[in-house]
C-alpha cells in the first residue's frame, strides 16, 4: 500500500507458496498492531455508517417492526401463563371459558401480527441490505478507477476482484441476518431482563450473576476472531490472484506445461485459506458452545433456586413457569448474538480491506480546482521535470530534469535503446503518473490541474499492448469516442487500414472479440487500437511501440494513413521501427533520461551523431 | 458477455448435488459424528423442558426438596451435554468440511488448467472466479450444515410429535397435521427460488467479470479516459444483481414469514385445547405445561426450515454452475492409447490441415500442406489475419486440426501424450505472459528440473542479460505481483523461456517484434545457431526474420500459396513482395501506389473522416 494512511505494519514477506522469489511484496499483514487494529476497526466502523446513513429513517422503520414483532412475540409465554394460571381455575370453577377464549384470540392475533411484521422485515431490511451492498461496490469501483497506474500494478487484478466480490459477499451476509437479531437480541434480552426482575427479583439475580463471564467470553472471542479473519480475506485474495493470473495465461500454462506447479502453488495458497477458516471455525466452536453451557447452567441454576422457592411457596407454580420460558427465550438470543458477532467480526475484516482501498489516495490526484481546456492545440511543454518509478529512490530516477518544447501539430519521433525513458516520457504526458518535480503542460495549462475528461480529450496514448474488452469490434473501436455513430466507427477503421481484416470476420464490426480480444492477432489487436485512438481524434497522439507486431503492409498503411492524421495534431512517436521516423518532422535521440540529439530527421541521417549510426542498423536489418 | 445460462430446473439441481456426493465419502465418518452430535444436542435441549415439568409435577406439586436436587443435577447435566455436544459437533465441522470444499476447488482448478484454450478464449474469468469462491462456501454451508440440520430436524419433528402424541394423542395429531402446509409450501417456493438463486449467481459472476476487465484493461481505461464507460457497465451489471436479489428476498420474505406463523399458530390451538382438557380433567396441568414447551420447541425446526431449503437451493443451483465446467470434456486431451513421443528428429508435417475456431463458420486455415525437415527453419509470412497465429498455435495443440494431420517424424500428434509433445515442441507467443513468480521460474516455466548451465544459455541466446540486474536477479519477482518488465524485456524472457533446454521443435510467432534495432540483430545472431539443429516454425513480419530461415512458406486467407527461400518468392512472388518488400520507404512510394490501389479509396474516406474534425 503506497499512500493510504496507514497504521505501521511490519509487513512481513508472504510466505507459502511463494517463499521462493523475492521482489514487490504483497500487502499488509494480519498481525497489526494494537494501536493499528483500533485505528482499523474505527475506519471499517466508519465505512459501515456511511453507508447506513443514507437509510437511516428506513432502518428505524424495520426496527420499529422488529420491535412490534418483538413485543408481540412477548406477549406469548405471558398469555400461556395467564390461561393456565387464570383460564384452567376458571374453567374449573364452573365460571366459564371467557379468559381462555379472549388469552386464544389474542395468542392467534400476535401470531399473524407477527407473521406480518416479519415480512415486512425481511422485505424492508432486504432492500436496505441491497441497496447498501450496490453503494458498496459502486464506491469501491470508482475509487478503484480513480487510482493511479502505481497502485494498480501493485494491488494487482486478483485483488481488486477478491476485494469487490468475496469481501463484499461477507458484509452481504452480515446484513442479510443482522438486523433483526441484533435489535431482537438486545430487545429481548433487556425486555426480559426487566420481565424477570418483576416476576421474582432474586430469581433474576441468580440470571445476572451469568453476566461477567458473558462478558469475558465476547472479549476473548472479538480478540481472536478479528486475527483470523483478517487472515481469511487475504488469504482469499491470494488464491483469487493465483486462479485468475494463472487462468489468464493459460496458452502458456499449457504449451509450457506449468499445469502441475500451478497446480501445487494454488494447493498450497488454498491450503492458507483452508487453515484461516478452520481456525476461525474452531475459534465459534469453543465460543458459541461456551455461550450456550453458560445460559444452561443459569437455567440448572434457576430450576434448582426457584424449584426450591416455590416448594417453600415463595412463589406460585405459574410464576416459575413463566420464568423459565422466559429464560429460554432470554439465553437464546444470546446464542444469536454470539453468531452475528460472528458474522460481524468476519465482515468487520472485509471492511477493513475495503476501507483500506478507498482510503487509498491516487498518486496522480484530480485537481481541486480544475482549469479548462476547451479547444486544445496540442502545444506540449516538459519543464524541468524529474521523475522516478520509486519515488526517493535516487538510483531510480529515470528523467533527471528533461526540458522540452513540442509546438503544436509538430510530429516528434522518439528513439533510443531500452530503458533510456522514451515510454516514462510519454506516460508523463498522458498523466500516468505525475513528475517529482517540474511540470507538464498542454497549452500553457499544467497537466495536474485539467480534468480527465479534459485531459483525455486532449491527449491519447496507444500503446504496444493492446488490450480488448469481451464484446464486438464496433464496441471496442467505439471506446475512443463512446457517442461515436456507426459510419464513424466504420470511417476510422477504414482510415488506418482496418477494415479489410475487420470485412473478413464473420459478423464483421459485430464480430464478438472474445476474452481480451483472444479471436483476434496481435496485429489485428493493434489496428482495432489504432482506429479506437483516431476516433478519439485527441490534439496530442502519443504512439508507443504501436505498430511493433503489425505486418509490412499493415504498418505502411498505417504510416500513410498517419500522415495525414497527424497534419493537423501534436504527436509524439515512440519506435524501434525506424520507418515511422520517415514521417516525423523532428527526431529525439534519447540516452539516460536524456535528450542527446534533437533535429529534423533528414538533418541528423546526414549527420554523424547516435541516430545516423541507428538509421544505419535499421537500415542493414531491412537487408 | 452474458455465458449460456440454462434455465435451471429444480430436479437438475439436486442431481448435481447428488453427485457431489463422491467428495463427501471421505468425511461420512465425521458427518455421521456431526449428525449424532447435532441430534444429542437437541435431544438434550428438548429434555429440559421435560426436566421442568418433572419439576413442577413432582416436588413442586408434592411440596417436598428431596427429589429436587436429582432433578436440578439432571437439567444441568443436560445443559453441559448440550454445549459439550455442540463443540464436539463444530470442531469436526472445522476439519472435514473445509476440507472437502478444498478437495473440490483443487479439483476445480485442475480441471480448468485441463480445458483447452478454445474454452477459455469464451469463458470470463469472473464467472471462474465466483465458482471457485462463493459457490463453493454456498455448497460447503449446505452439506456441513444445512443438510445436517435438515436431517436433524425433521427427526426432532418426528420425535416431538411422537412424544406429543403419546401425552394426549387429540392434540399430537393437530400437531402432525401441520407438516401438511408446511410441505406445500416449500415445494411451491422451490420452484420459485431455483431460478432467483441461479439468475443472482450468474449475475454475480458477471459483475466480477467487469471488476477484472477494468482492472486488468486499466491502462487502456486511463489512456482513453473511459471510467465513465466502464463504470457504467459495472453499474449496470451491479445493479442487475440488485434487482435480482431483491427478487430472491421478496420470495424468501413471503416464505420465511409464514414458516414463522405455523408454530405461533400450532402453540395457540395447542393451549386452547390443552387448557380445555386439563379442564375436563384429560391431562394433568404438569402434563399441559410439558406439551406447550415442547410445541415451543417445534417453532426452530420449522423457522430453521425455511432457511435450510433456502441455502439447500443456492447449494444446488451452485452444483450446477460446478458441474458446467466439470462436465466440460478437455476438448484436446490425451486419447486412449496415447503414447509417449520419446526423442524425435523433429521431421514436423502439416498434411492437408484445416482448421476453425470453435463456433465459428468459417475455416482460419485450408488445406495446408508443409513439412519442415529436422534441423530446418521455415518462416510463415502472411498478412495479418492470413491464419499465421492459428497455424503456430495447432503445433503444441493448443487447437486440434479440425480437418487433416499434423505429423511429428510421421507419428499423428494426436497420439502421443500432450505432456510429451510439449516437452518436444516449445513456443515463443507474440503476447508474453508472464507470471507472478521469480524470473527464473518464469524461465522454467513447466521445465522445474532446468539447470542453471541451461538457464544462463537461454538468457545468453535472447539477450536477456538484463535480468541479471534486477534487484534480486533471477530470484525478482516479475509478473502482475512483481516488477514491471517493459514490452521489449518481456519479449526476450519469452524468447528464453522457448529455447531453454534446447527444444527439438521450436514455434516462434514474431518474437523480435519489440526489440530495437541492435538488440534485434544480437538475438538474431544467437537464434541462428540455435536454429541451426532445431526444427522451427517462425512467423514472421520483417525481411530481418525472415532471413533466419532456410525456407518461407507465404500464407493468403488460410492457404499456403509459395514456399521457396526469400530470394526465389521475392523475385517471383509479387504477393509475397508486396508484403514484405523492404522499400516501405518514402522512395518506394511510387511502387506501393500500384501495388495497393485499392487503399487510395480508403485514404480518401479517411481524409473526410479527419476534415470532420
Amino acid at each position: 500500500m503506497t499512500t493510504a494512511v496507514m497504521p505501521p505494519d511490519p509487513s512481513p514477506e508472504p510466505k507459502a507458496a511463494e517463499s521462493e522469489w523475492r521482489g514487490v511484496a504483497s500487502e499488509d499483514a494480519a498481525e497489526i498492531s494494537v494501536a493499528g487494529g483500533v485505528f482499523l476497526r474505527e475506519r471499517s466502523r466508519r465505512l459501515l455508517g456511511s453507508l447506513a446513513r443514507p437509510h437511516k429513517k428506513a432502518l428505524w422503520t424495520v426496527a420499529g417492526a422488529v420491535l412490534l414483532q418483538n413485543a408481540a412475540g412477548m406477549a406469548g409465554p405471558y398469555l400461556i401463563s395467564v390461561g393456565i394460571d387464570d383460564g384452567i381455575p376458571q374453567i374449573l370453577a364452573g365460571d366459564g371459558s371467557s379468559t381462555l377464549i379472549i388469552v386464544f384470540a389474542l395468542f392467534m392475533l400476535s401470531a399473524v401480527a407477527q407473521g406480518l411484521l416479519r415480512w415486512f422485515f425481511f422485505t424492508r431490511s432486504g432492500y436496505v441490505g441491497q441497496a447498501m451492498l450496490f453503494q458498496l461496490r459502486r464506491r469501491v469501483f470508482n475509487h478503484l478507477q480513480e487510482l493511479s497506474l502505481s497502485f494498480h500494478e501493485k494491488y494487482t487484478s486478483g485483488r481488486v476482484i477478491s476485494r469487490l466480490t468475496s469481501d463484499v459477499e461477507t458484509i452481504g451476509e452480515l446484513l442479510d441476518e443482522s438486523l433483526d437479531e441484533l435489535v431482537m437480541a438486545v430487545l429481548s434480552i433487556v425486555s426480559i431482563g426487566v420481565i424477570l426482575l418483576v416476576l421474582d427479583a432474586p430469581l433474576a439475580l441468580v440470571v445476572l450473576l451469568s453476566f461477567p463471564l458473558l462478558l469475558v467470553m465476547f472479549r476473548w472471542f472479538g480478540k481472536n476472531s478479528t486475527l483470523s479473519y483478517r487472515r481469511t480475506r487475504e488469504t482469499v485474495a491470494l488464491l483469487i490472484v493465483q486462479f485468475a493470473e494463472s487462468l489468464g495465461g493459460i496458452r502458456a500454462v499449457q504449451a509450457f506445461r506449468r499445469e502441475p506447479r500451478n497446480q501445487e502453488i494454488f494447493e498450497e495458497v488454498a491450503e492458507d485459506y483452508k487453515a484461516a477458516n478452520r481456525r476461525a471455525w474452531q475459534l465459534i466452536a469453543v465460543f458459541e458452545p461456551g455461550i450456550m453451557l453458560l445460559g444452561n447452567l443459569t437455567i440448572g441454576a434457576v430450576l434448582l433456586y426457584g424449584g426450591y422457592r416455590t416448594i417453600i411457596g415463595e412463589i406460585e407454580v405459574g410464576v416459575l413457569v413463566a420464568f423459565l420460558l422466559y429464560l429460554r427465550r432470554f439465553f437464546a438470543p444470546m446464542e444469536d448474538l454470539s453468531v452475528l458477532y460472528n458474522s460481524f467480526q468476519s465482515a468487520t475484516a472485509a471492511l477493513e480491506k475495503l476501507s483500506g482501498v478507498l482510503e487509498e489516495t491516487a498518486t496522480v490526484p484530480a485537481p481541486a480546482q480544475p482549469r479548462r481546456l476547451d479547444s486544445p492545440q496540442g502545444t506540449v511543454h516538459f519543464d524541468a521535470v524529474r521523475f522516478g518509478y520509486r519515488s526517493g529512490a535516487e538510483d531510480a530516477v529515470v528523467l533527471p530534469r528533461l526540458d522540452l518544447t513540442i509546438p503544436a501539430g509538430q510530429t516528434v519521433a522518439l528513439v533510443g535503446a531500452t530503458g533510456a525513458g522514451k515510454s516514462t516520457l510519454a506516460r508523463l504526458l498522458a498523466r500516468f503518473y505525475d513528475p517529482h518535480e517540474g511540470s507538464v503542460t498542454v497549452d500553457g495549462v499544467d497537466v495536474r490541474d485539467l480534468t480527465d475528461a479534459d485531459l483525455r480529450r486532449a491527449v491519447v496514448m496507444v500503446t504496444q499492448e493492446s488490450f480488448l474488452f469481451s464484446g464486438t469490434v464496433a464496441e471496442n473501436i467505439a471506446l475512443g469516442k463512446p457517442d461515436a455513430t456507426r459510419a464513424e466507427i466504420e470511417d476510422a477503421a477504414r482510415a488506418i487500414g482496418a477494415h479489410g481484416f475487420i470485412s473478413a470476420l464473420p459478423e464483421e464490426f459485430d464480430t464478438d472479440v472474445r476474452k481480451r480480444g483472444g479471436r483476434l492477432s496481435a496485429g489485428q489487436r493493434q489496428l482495432v487500437s489504432f482506429a479506437r485512438a483516431f476516433l478519439a481524434d485527441p490534439a496530442v497522439l502519443i504512439l508507443d511501440e504501436a505498430t511493433s507486431s503489425l505486418d509490412v503492409p499493415s504498418e505502411r498503411l498505417v504510416q500513410r494513413a498517419l500522415r495525414t492524421i497527424l497534419t493537423d495534431r501534436t504527436a509524439l512517436i515512440i519506435a524501434h521501427r525506424l520507418s515511422t521516423v520517415e514521417i516525423a518532422d523532428r527526431v529525439l535521440v534519447m540516452s539516460d533520461g536524456q535528450i542527446v540529439e534533437d533535429g529534423a530527421p533528414a538533418d541528423l541521417i546526414g549527420g554523424s551523431g547516435a541516430f545516423a549510426d541507428l538509421h544505419q542498423a535499421w537500415l542493414h536489418s531491412l537487408v | 458477455m452474458s455465458v449460456e445460462q440454462p434455465t435451471p430446473k429444480s430436479g437438475q439441481g439436486f442431481r448435481s448435488l447428488w453427485r457431489l456426493r463422491t467428495y463427501l465419502k471421505p468425511y461420512v465418518g465425521q458427518m455421521l459424528v456431526m449428525g449424532v452430535a447435532a441430534l444429542v444436542t437437541v435431544l438434550a435441549e428438548l429434555a429440559v423442558p421435560l426436566v421442568s415439568a418433572a419439576v413442577i409435577d413432582g416436588p413442586v406439586a408434592r411440596g417436598e426438596t428431596a427429589g429436587l436436587w436429582a432433578l436440578g443435577a439432571l437439567a444441568i447435566a443436560l445443559g453441559i451435554g448440550e454445549a459439550a455436544f455442540g463443540f464436539v459437533r463444530r470442531w469436526v465441522q472445522s476439519f472435514c468440511m473445509l476440507d472437502m470444499e478444498t478437495n473440490i476447488r483443487n479439483d476445480l482448478y485442475a480441471h480448468l488448467q485441463r480445458l483447452p484454450v478454445a474454452y477459455h478464449d469464451r469463458a470470463q474469468t469472473g464467472q471462474l472466479v465466483t465458482r471457485a469462491t462463493s459457490d463453493l462456501t454456498t455448497i460447503r454451508r449446505f452439506l456441513g450444515f444445512g443438510i445436517i440440520f435438515l436431517i436433524v430436524n425433521v427427526t426432532l419433528f418426528v420425535v416431538v410429535t411422537v412424544l406429543l402424541l403419546r401425552l394426549y394423542w387429540p392434540l399430537g395429531l393437530v400437531v402432525a397435521l401441520s407438516a401438511v402446509p408446511v410441505i406445500v409450501l416449500t415445494v411451491r417456493f422451490e420452484r420459485e427460488y431455483i431460478v432467483a438463486s441461479r439468475q443472482c449467481q450468474d449475475l454475480e459472476g458477471d459483475v466480477a467479470t467487469v471488476v477484472e476487465e477494468s482492472a486488468v484493461g486499466i491502462r487502456i481505461i486511463k489512456a482513453l479516459g473511459r471510467r465513465r464507460q466502464i463504470g457504467g457497465r459495472f453499474l449496470r451489471e451491479a445493479g442487475r444483481l440488485r434487482r435480482a436479489s431483491l427478487g430472491k428476498v421478496r420470495i424468501l420474505a413471503k416464505f420465511w414469514s409464514i414458516l414463522d406463523i405455523v408454530p405461533q399458530v400450532l402453540l395457540g390451538i395447542v393451549l386452547l385445547f390443552g387448557a380445555l382438557a386439563v379442564a375436563a380433567g384429560d391431562l394433568s396441568l404438569g402434563s399441559l405445561v410439558a406439551f406447550v414447551a415442547l410445541v415451543v420447541m417445534l417453532a426452530w425446526p420449522i423457522e430453521a426450515l425455511g432457511w435450510i431449503l433456502a441455502i439447500g437451493q443456492e447449494s444446488a443451483t451452485a452444483a450446477d454452475r460446478l458441474y458446467d465446467v466439470f462436465d466440460t470434456e478437455p476438448a484436446v486431451q490425451d486419447l486412449p492409447g496415447s503414447v509417449d513421443l520419446g526423442d524425435v528428429q523433429g521431421r514436423l508435417r502439416f498434411e492437408a490441415v484445416s482448421f476453425r475456431f470453435p463456433g465459428s463458420v468459417e475455416d482460419v486455415l485450408r488445406d495446408v500442406d508443409l513439412t519442415i525437415e529436422p534441423g530446418e527453419t521455415v518462416a510463415l509470412v502472411g498478412a495479418t489475419g492470413s491464419g499465421k497465429t492459428a497455424l503456430t498455435a495447432l503445433v503444441p495443440r493448443l487447437y486440434d486440426v479440425t480437418a487433416g494431420r499434423i505429423t511429428l517424424d510421421g507419428t499423428d500428434i494426436r497420439d502421443v501424450t500432450l505432456s510429451s509433445l510439449r516437452r518436444v515442441v516449445a513456443t515463443a507467443f507474440e503476447d508474453p505472459t508472464l507470471f507472478s513468480a521469480s524470473v527464473r521460474e518464469n524461465l522454467a516455466l513447466g521445465r522445474i528440473d532446468a539447470t542453471d548451465a541451461e538457464i544462463a544459455e537461454a538468457i545468453d541466446i535472447s539477450q536477456a542479460g538484463f535480468v541479471h540486474e534486477l534487484p534480486w536477479g533471477l530470484a525478482t519477482r516479475i509478473g502482475e505481483q512483481g516488477l514491471s518488465l517493459s514490452g521489449g524485456q518481456r519479449q526476450r524472457l519469452a524468447l528464453a523461456r522457448a529455447v531453454l533446454g534446447r527444444p527439438r521443435v521450436l514455434v516462434l510467432d514474431d518474437p523480435l517484434s519489440a526489440l530495437d534495432v541492435y538488440t534485434e540483430g544480437l538475438v538474431e545472431e544467437a537464434l541462428r545457431r540455435v536454429l541451426a539443429t532445431t526444427t522451427a516454425l517462425v512467423v514472421a513480419h520483417r525481411p530481418s526474420t525472415v532471413l533466419l530461415a532456410d525456407r518461407v512458406a507465404l500464407l493468403e486467407n488460410g492457404r499456403i500459396i509459395a514456399v521457396g527461400t526469400h530470394t526465389e518468392l521475392l523475385d517471383g512472388v509479387p504477393a509475397y513482395r508486396q508484403i514484405l518488400s523492404a522499400d516501405a520507404l518514402p522512395d518506394a512510394e511510387a511502387a506501393d501506389n500500384a501495388a495497393d490501389a485499392d487503399l487510395d479509396e480508403d485514404l480518401d474516406s479517411e481524409v473526410q473522416v479527419g476534415a470532420s474534425r
